[in-house]
């Protein structure tokens, strides 16, 4: 582990990388959601608690937010929320599915400075698109990303998960960024969310997984990833970035109701570290939380203290494992040394998170009702 | 050729920590790590008209110590977060 690594466990005053999910309304229903997003909580931090909690990031020295949701575009107050941000030195990084991008908006986005949006788009065609974002969405994406390249955006991101249907088209996918004038984003699925139920359909399979790690080694100085591949680093070459798992050190999520979590994938509450409403706000949960003091620890390295590669691949994401019924001091599972699956053959019960906005509700098991006649 | 003086480039925000300090520029959008408290101080001391040697001397830095500071400073300003001014 580097110094740097080393100290960056141990926590810093604010986070670096803030997620912030202005709401859980949502227009789309994605398999892989990671908030079980789609209807709006009655909850949700009204305009003042938002404009607020700004307020409280920037005298933190928060430098900038990652907003998302749900489709953050969707809140009314939205523009009003992200220019206070930008206009009090905490820059913005928004994530959208694009339907709300229309000429207006597109260009009001491009006027703005310390302001990033990030198109969300799984597949290069409409197919492989849209039968994990809906029907339709990959054209939304498009002309969303078109409508801001003609609004002289510079830069904006497309964002892709990389599932099992979309490894062969990163080529592809870069190619359609750099003709946008566009970065390319790609991150890696999690089993979080609607995703629980996805991910064993949707995640990359282990010579996929190969295939990743070599296209991030020969792209990876053109390609944003948010450091969230550093389980194929036991692949061999370490990939570029910060190779840790951040979660409640140098990272953390705000849910739409003000709900603090360790990070964006653990929408859970064994995650939970505290909420912005509680005495001393947001700055007390990130510095008081047991659950972030806990996760600030030197972890014990657990089944996977005898592997070479444990150093490099520092026993991959939390939440993969959390969400797929693993322990959290055992390999990953998508571990590429082969560990993953014989964990994931004895692993126990997958935890499933109480919070879920989905707008059809997941199927609960029948109760029998018995008809008694007099 | 003899340096010009150095400054903390204005689109710079720094935010201390305990390994140092967190340094993001707004415009390029990069986050860089000042891993010692040493070169914290110097960043910090850049006025953009004195000459970093006397800024190294004012801050205390032993002599010994100098060359390092001076590598990280170069690596600040190829990454954009320090910058130079024309004397």
């Amino acid at each position: 582990m580097t110094a740097l690594v080393d100290q960056l466990s141990r926590g810093l005053m604010a986070p670096i990388c803030l997620t912030w999910e202005l709401t859980y309304a949502c227009n789309l229903d994605c398999v892989h959601c990671l908030s079980s997003s789609g209807r709006r909580d009655p909850r949700e931090l009204s305009t003042a608690e938002a404009i607020a909690l700004v307020d409280e990031l920037r005298g933190l020295g928060v430098f900038y937010v990652n907003i998302g949701g749900g489709e953050p575009m969707i809140r009314r107050d939205f523009f009003t929320i992200v220019e206070h941000a930008t206009s009090n030195g905490v820059g913005v990084k928004f994530s959208t599915n694009g339907t709300f991008i229309d000429e207006a908006a597109a260009k009001r986005i491009a006027s703005m400075d310390y302001l990033d949006v990030q198109i969300s788009i799984d597949g290069l065609d409409p197919d492989t698109n849209d039968a994990v974002r809906g029907t339709g969405t990959h054209e939304t994406a498009l002309r969303a990303a078109r409508r801001l390249a003609a609004a002289g955006m510079r830069d904006f991101k497309l964002s892709v998960v990389v599932t099992r249907h979309n490894v062969d088209q990163l080529d592809g996918l870069l190619a359609l960024a750099d003709s946008l004038g566009a970065q390319l984003r790609v991150t890696r699925l999690r089993p979080s969310g609607r995703g629980a139920q996805s991910w064993d359909d949707l995640h990359p399979t282990d010579a996929q997984q190969r295939v990743i790690h070599r296209w991030l080694l020969d792209h990876g100085d053109r390609v944003l990833t948010g450091d969230s591949f550093f389980h194929l680093n036991a692949l061999g070459e370490s990939l570029p970035g910060l190779n840790m798992c951040g979660a409640g050190r140098v990272v953390c999520l705000v849910d739409p109701v003000g709900d603090v979590y360790a990070c964006p994938f653990v929408i859970h509450e064994q995650f939970k570290a505290g909420n912005t409403r509680d005495q001393g706000g947001f700055t007390a949960v990130w510095r008081e939380s047991t659950l972030f003091a806990d996760l600030r620890e030197p972890g014990s390295a657990g089944a996977c203290a005898s592997c070479g590669a444990y150093d490099v691949c520092r026993g991959g994401c939390m939440a993969a494992k959390f969400f797929t019924g693993l322990p959290l001091d055992g390999p990953d599972p998508e571990c590429v040394g082969g560990e993953g699956e014989r964990a994931l053959a004895i692993a126990g019960p997958r935890p499933v998170s109480d919070v879920d906005h989905s707008r059809r509700p997941r199927p609960i098991t029948p109760v029998p009702v018995v008809l008694v006649t007099k | 050729m003899d340096r010009t003086a150095l400054r903390l480039d204005p689109g710079v925000a720094l935010r201390p920590e305990p390994f140092g300090a967190l340094a993001y520029h707004y415009g390029t959008r990069r986050l860089v790590f000042l891993k010692h408290p040493d070169v914290v101080r110097v960043v910090e001391g850049l006025d953009g008209s004195t000459p970093t040697s006397e800024v190294l001397e004012s801050c205390g830095i032993p002599a010994d110590r100098q060359p390092a500071i001076e590598r990280a400073l170069d690596a600040l300003v190829r990454s954009g977060i320090v910058s130079e001014v024309a004397a």
